[in-house]
């Protein structure tokens, strides 16, 4: 069977599969369990109620728990294994990554992609949103920025190869270089600032992202305070860094942290561009190194990453927390 | 601001220049790979994809028949136009692959065999090229190698006019064709060679497939999945619920990562193994928090008199939800929906985990790093329409359906 004919199938499966197991199970609840008959009727239909809830959620946390909640668990333990998965070894396989030259260079490049590329992002994504506020064709602008959202990490890489080829009749910079007399060089061979080419890619995907919100969040900005400031003499760059970026301060929190989450979860970029050489390896494609030959340590580098998202996790289930009360 | 006295138009003026430099420098990658998609192999490989409008200079090797050779002046000479059908200009040629630019339009340019005479008195035959006017005879130098030079004949000589009529001679009889290098402009030429090429011969109309294989249900199943439980966070009260609304926050970070090596061999183990079954499921659930939250979210701010007053006419929980809330929430589903299908169309990381590895089961991403940056790794053009076919689905998603990307964006960002 073909694998499109067999999507087909298993969207009409899933599909009935889903409708069926809500409709069934409703009717099971309200028709067999529970029947509001007779003198049970009010008690029925609460109990009925208060299981309800339950076979709504029951497919959804089936899955979260299978697919994300159990790896966490069962990641952290198969990472205190060895590679055949035959002995348990503690925390070695992290000992081993401590000490593998290749993992510290992934940690400390991880460590710039996480310090640079939210930064920039919301910058670049602040700048255009305020620049393209009151322009006419603000909207066509913004429309081009956010295109690359679209755009796979992997079609973005080769897109890229179009501007950092060495052959001067393909790459930009070379081309630049060639005009003014120097000679071509490879800019993703170029030690420690490689790590920045490779960045620009993904500064170039998430600004139109950064831009999307933030300007929706400038937009929102009461216009008093605005004109309060304006009377009393301010300078646009007075308002716009004492008055409106102040406001929009929690969004510019929500951006930082989604770009960083994005950031930690890439993999693609240095793949297709690098493969990790010329030291630009990072956590994600580090793990993909070991992925499939060496479980314990694939599941080690995971639980890192795991650790270093921690912190962020926490912070927005605490502002979840907050908006709910 | 911009409506401080005075610095309006000086202020606009900057702010619209800014913008068009910013505009430009987003799309300039972008449109360099669509430009070198079109065109040819050959061209891309002589001038950037900034030059493509323009004509290029290219060398041709052209082999005229050996037919109607002539005699004159002990040479035999062979004539004729090294334009056939199409007429252009020749703008320099050579006798020779290596130099197939030596010699200018209005000269001839030929090898010389020298008489060198050798330390010891002997003399050996050196051949020697260099051009000279048409019309006149060639100059041999005085010394060739230090050594002086006592005569000359022509070998072998060739001269083309600026409108390519050329004039072939040789010591020898001409009896194979011989070979002529010139150079002369190429007009640009766009085409859809490279993706007829990718498509047909690279099977990447395979990977097109796989990829809509991927993304279709696994787009679906999630959102169907996620409206029941979003619905049951927004309108049900039970106890847990602002505890599992939390949790759901909580898994919209944790990386993919993790799942890969235990839910590989869970598959494995329950005879899923690497396939399409498993990449559904695993999309699906992977893209689960965020449909819930997101739907949960839009959900919540629906009037509550419609729900309330259908309860109070009968209807059930999941009446209410299948006849209201469900209709209601479109935009919240289609949102949601264009992000999954732009994650699942885009991605590489599950699918290299979760499909098979052989060549039939390969997605477009997958296809384009693992195998043509390998094997396609010199090819722009080919490499430029396999990149392009590959983002063309989710561009037309992307323009048509922007007000909802953007509306969900907001959504699951902006509380």
């Amino acid at each position: 069977m073909s694998p499109l004919l067999q999507g087909v199938v298993m969207i009409l499966i899933g599909l009935s599969g889903c409708i069926g197991y809500f409709y069934v199970s409703n009717f099971v609840l309200d028709k067999i369990i529970f029947p509001p008959k007779l003198d049970d009727q009010g008690r029925n239909i609460n109990r009925a109620n208060l299981v309800r809830p339950w076979l709504f959620l029951l497919p959804a946390l089936l899955l979260l728990s299978l697919y994300l909640i159990y790896p966490v668990v069962g990641s952290f333990y198969r990472s205190l294994f060895n590679r055949a998965n035959t002995e348990f070894v503690g925390l070695a396989n992290y000992g081993a990554l401590w000490n593998d030259s290749g993992f510290r260079t992934a940690l400390y490049n991880n460590f710039l992609w996480v310090l640079v590329v939210p930064a920039a992002s919301t910058f670049m994504g602040l700048l255009v949103a305020q620049l393209t506020d009151k322009l006419s064709w603000g909207n066509v602008a913004k429309s081009l920025i956010f295109m690359p959202m679209a755009i796979s990490f992997v079609g973005a890489s080769l897109i890229w190869r179009f501007v950092y080829a060495v052959d001067p009749n393909i790459g930009i910079i070379n081309a630049l270089r060639d005009t003014v007399g120097l000679s071509p060089m490879d800019p993703l061979q170029l030690p420690f600032w490689n790590n920045f080419f490779l960045m620009v890619i993904l500064v170039w995907i998430q600004t139109g992202f950064a831009m999307v919100i933030l300007s929706a969040a400038l937009r929102g900005i009461p216009e008093d305070t605005i004109e309060a400031a304006v009377i009393d003499g301010a300078k646009p760059r007075q308002i716009f860094f004492r008055i409106k970026v102040p406001q929009i301060k929690g969004t510019i929190m929500v951006v930082w942290t989604t770009i960083t989450i994005t950031v930690l979860k890439v993999f693609d970029i240095v793949y297709a561009m690098t493969g990790g050489n010329f030291k630009t390896e990072i956590l994600p494609s580090y793990m993909m190194d070991y992925m499939f030959r060496d479980d314990g340590r694939a599941t080690a580098v995971a639980f890192v990453i795991m650790i270093l998202v921690l912190p962020v996790m926490i912070w927005n289930i605490s502002n979840a927390r907050k908006e709910m009360r | 601001m911009d409506n401080i006295a005075g610095s309006k138009s000086s202020l606009s003026l900057v702010t619209h220049v800014t913008v068009t430099a910013l505009v430009i420098l987003w799309l300039i990658p972008t449109v360099g790979l669509l430009v070198s998609s079109f065109r040819d192999r050959e061209q891309i490989a002589v001038s950037g994809w900034w030059n493509a409008a323009f004509s290029i200079e290219e060398a041709t090797r052209y082999q005229p028949a050996a037919e109607g050779v002539t005699e004159r002046d002990g040479l035999f000479v062979l004539t004729g136009s090294v334009f056939e059908d199409d007429p252009s200009t020749v703008s320099a040629f050579g006798i020779a692959g290596r130099a197939p630019d030596a010699a200018q339009p209005g000269q001839t340019y030929g090898r010389l065999k020298l008489d060198v005479v050798q330390e010891d008195g002997s003399i050996k035959t050196k051949n020697f090229e260099t051009a000279w006017p048409v019309d006149a005879t060639p100059v041999a130098p005085e010394t060739f190698e230090d050594r002086p030079v006592q005569g000359f004949t022509i070998d072998r000589a060739l001269s083309i006019t600026r409108d390519g009529d050329f004039t072939w001679m040789s010591a020898k009889d001409i009896t194979r064709a011989p070979s002529i290098y010139f150079i002369s402009p190429k007009p640009p030429s766009f085409g859809l060679d490279n993706y007829q090429t990718i498509l047909t011969s690279d099977n990447m109309d395979r990977a097109f497939i796989n990829t809509f294989t991927v993304t279709i249900p696994a787009t679906i199943i999630p959102i169907l999945v996620a409206a029941f439980a979003a619905y049951a966070l927004a309108w049900m009260e039970f106890p847990g619920r602002t505890w599992l609304v939390a949790l759901i926050v909580g898994l919209l970070v944790v990386p993919l990562q993790l799942a890969f090596v235990p839910l590989l061999k869970l598959h494995n183990q329950i005879g899923i193994g690497q396939s399409f079954v498993g990449i559904w499921l695993a999309h699906s659930a992977f893209g689960l928090p965020l449909a819930v939250y997101l739907l949960r979210n839009y959900m919540t701010g629906l009037p509550r008199d419609i729900i309330e007053s259908a309860k109070v006419d009968g209807a059930t929980d999941f009446l209410v939800f299948t006849k209201i809330v469900l209709p209601l929430s479109f935009p919240a589903l289609a949102s949601f929906a264009i992000f999954q299908f732009l994650w699942t169309w885009n991605d590489l990381l599950v699918a290299k985990v979760f499909l098979p590895k052989t060549s039939e089961a390969w997605v477009m991403t997958v296809k384009i790093a693992d195998d043509l940056l390998g094997s396609r790794g010199g090819d722009w053009g080919i490499l430029a329409s396999a990149a392009f076919i590959s983002i063309a689905v989710p561009l037309i998603v992307f323009f048509s359906l922007q007000r909802f990307l953007v509306r969900g964006l907001l959504a699951g960002s902006v509380k």
